[in-house]
């Protein structure tokens, strides 16, 4: 029962569980997110591009991430980087990949799927006269999307964006079943080796919360700014 | 690249001794797809619910439903399959907690609640938005007619906004189907965590999970179908 819990369990854990769980959920969030960003945009911009086979790619690959659990893709990275390492680098059997490496790559991937349809919505979002404006002042189409288009599109999709990487920042925990030490996996390791799973599990659900909650908050914030300046 | 195909492991006989390997593949698709209905039965129901209450004229009602749909957004799912699993026997009476632990199937009937619970949140919203975007003369038609509040909704209001949310409601649909996954944790012997014993058992990595793949992808085009098919019965005659 509630009475008798005991919080010196996670007092005590406390320096590991955000030493070293936290630091590396959040590492791992903001690695992928930004790894994500660029990746999604880039696909994105394929899939727009309205070149037949580039466009017909990337929406294959948007949708096949999207079809699937990020538990079945976390695995499937897992075991097949060391073939991918292998194959890129010419060695001629699987080398090793880290777990890490392994979920960073897996996440980056796993998400540029996500950003790149919200990033699609977000181009799409600009007026077709701003482009249109711009290749007429004479910019390459490089520099219309960099100049013009992009930044629009970045303002008017950051609280989708920003959803979406708290979305991430919950999705990390699910690297438990790699076995690394995110905050989960830290929480995870403390209740089993001192039995006090009650403790440790409320605790995390506490933080996560916490971390979310106050996120979601910033980002309602940040949109009623953006659409009052609009 | 050195990894040596054999697709005909799919029909070689399990360690587990009841059937091939395809047989345990269809075997966690059987639970996925029961997960996923199950959980998706409370999801749709709380989350109606809850999402009505968000629009109705009551401020507490409102504050529980805001509550619900806060508290269950941010928490990871993984952390709540693990509160679930670990944490509520425990905070129970030691009689009932000690017999929800010897449950058999205990995995499937948590995995149910917890996803049914998580996704009602999702629901919520989707079920909020759709009543919010109908013309406030609906509601204010439906008062002048006489309608109780409790009829309004289900005769005026319920109606149009489920048509409306159909598509999202789909989407959420396969969230649901996709998160059943993560109910691997907790022992449910599901598609992802079949696929994965398949793998430990036969050594053959990507064999089982291009199967688990394939069929991920036929159920979700087996959804979509379905949700198309809904759509176009459920279509007011004569509407848009």
């Amino acid at each position: 029962m509630l009475a008798s819990l005991d919080l010196s369990v996670v007092a005590a854990s406390l320096p590991y569980l955000f030493g070293e769980g936290m630091v590396f959920t959040l590492t791992l969030t903001a690695l992928a997110a930004s790894g994500g960003l660029v990746l999604g945009t880039g696909l994105a911009l394929v899939r727009l591009s309205g070149v037949p086979g580039l466009t017909h790619a990337a929406k294959l690959y948007v949708e096949l991430m999207r079809a699937l659990p990020l538990v079945l893709v976390i695995f499937w990275f897992y075991f097949l980087m060391p073939y991918l390492g292998a194959w890129a680098t010419g060695a001629a059997s699987p080398i090793q990949v880290g777990p890490f490496a392994s979920a960073l790559i897996t996440f980056t991937l796993f998400e540029a799927a996500y950003f790149a349809e919200i990033m699609r919505a977000g181009i799409q979002s600009v007026p077709k006269g701003q482009s249109a404006a711009a290749r007429a002042l004479g910019m390459s189409y490089a520099q219309t999307m960099r100049l013009v288009v992009l930044p629009q599109a970045f303002r008017n999709m950051l609280p989708l964006l920003l959803t979406q990487t708290i979305v991430l920042f919950q999705d990390t925990s699910l690297v438990y079943v790699l076995s690394l030490t995110d905050f989960l996996g830290a929480a995870s390791k403390v209740a089993q080796r001192d039995g006090r799973l009650v403790e440790m599990y409320l605790f995390a659900a506490l933080v996560y919360f916490a971390v979310c909650f106050a996120a979601s908050l910033l980002v309602r914030r940040l949109q009623a700014r953006i659409a009052v300046v609009r | 690249m050195t990894y040596h195909w054999n697709w005909g492991v799919l029909f070689e006989p399990s360690p587990e001794g009841t059937g091939t390997y395809a047989d345990m593949l269809l075997s966690g698709l059987a639970w996925t797809v029961l997960t996923a209905l199950g959980s998706w039965a409370i999801a749709f129901g709380l989350g109606s619910v809850i999402g009505v209450m968000r629009t109705l004229p009551s401020r507490a009602a409102n504050a529980v439903g805001a509550a619900y749909v806060e508290l269950f957004r941010n928490v990871p799912l993984l952390v709540q399959m693990f509160l679930w699993y670990f944490v509520l026997p425990e905070l129970l009476p030691a009689r009932i907690g000690a017999a929800v632990k010897q449950m058999p199937d205990a995995p499937f009937y948590t995995a149910v609640l917890c996803l049914g619970f998580f996704t009602a949140a999702r629901v919520a919203e989707q079920v909020r938005a759709g009543i919010r975007s109908l013309p406030r003369g609906q509601a204010l038609a439906g008062t002048a007619l006489g309608l109780t509040v409790a009829q309004t909704y289900r005769f005026v209001l319920l109606p149009h906004a489920y048509r409306i949310i159909l598509p999202p409601l789909t989407s959420e649909f396969l969230n649901n189907l996709k998160n059943t996954s993560v109910a691997l944790t907790i022992g449910l012997l599901e598609l992802t965590a079949r696929a994965r014993a398949m793998q430990e058992f036969s050594f053959q990595v990507f064999e089982a999970f291009t199967a688990a793949t394939l069929l991920y992808l036929a159920v979700n085009l087996v959804v979509v179908a379905g949700a198309t098919l809904l759509e176009r019965r459920l279509a007011v005659p004569g509407g848009r």
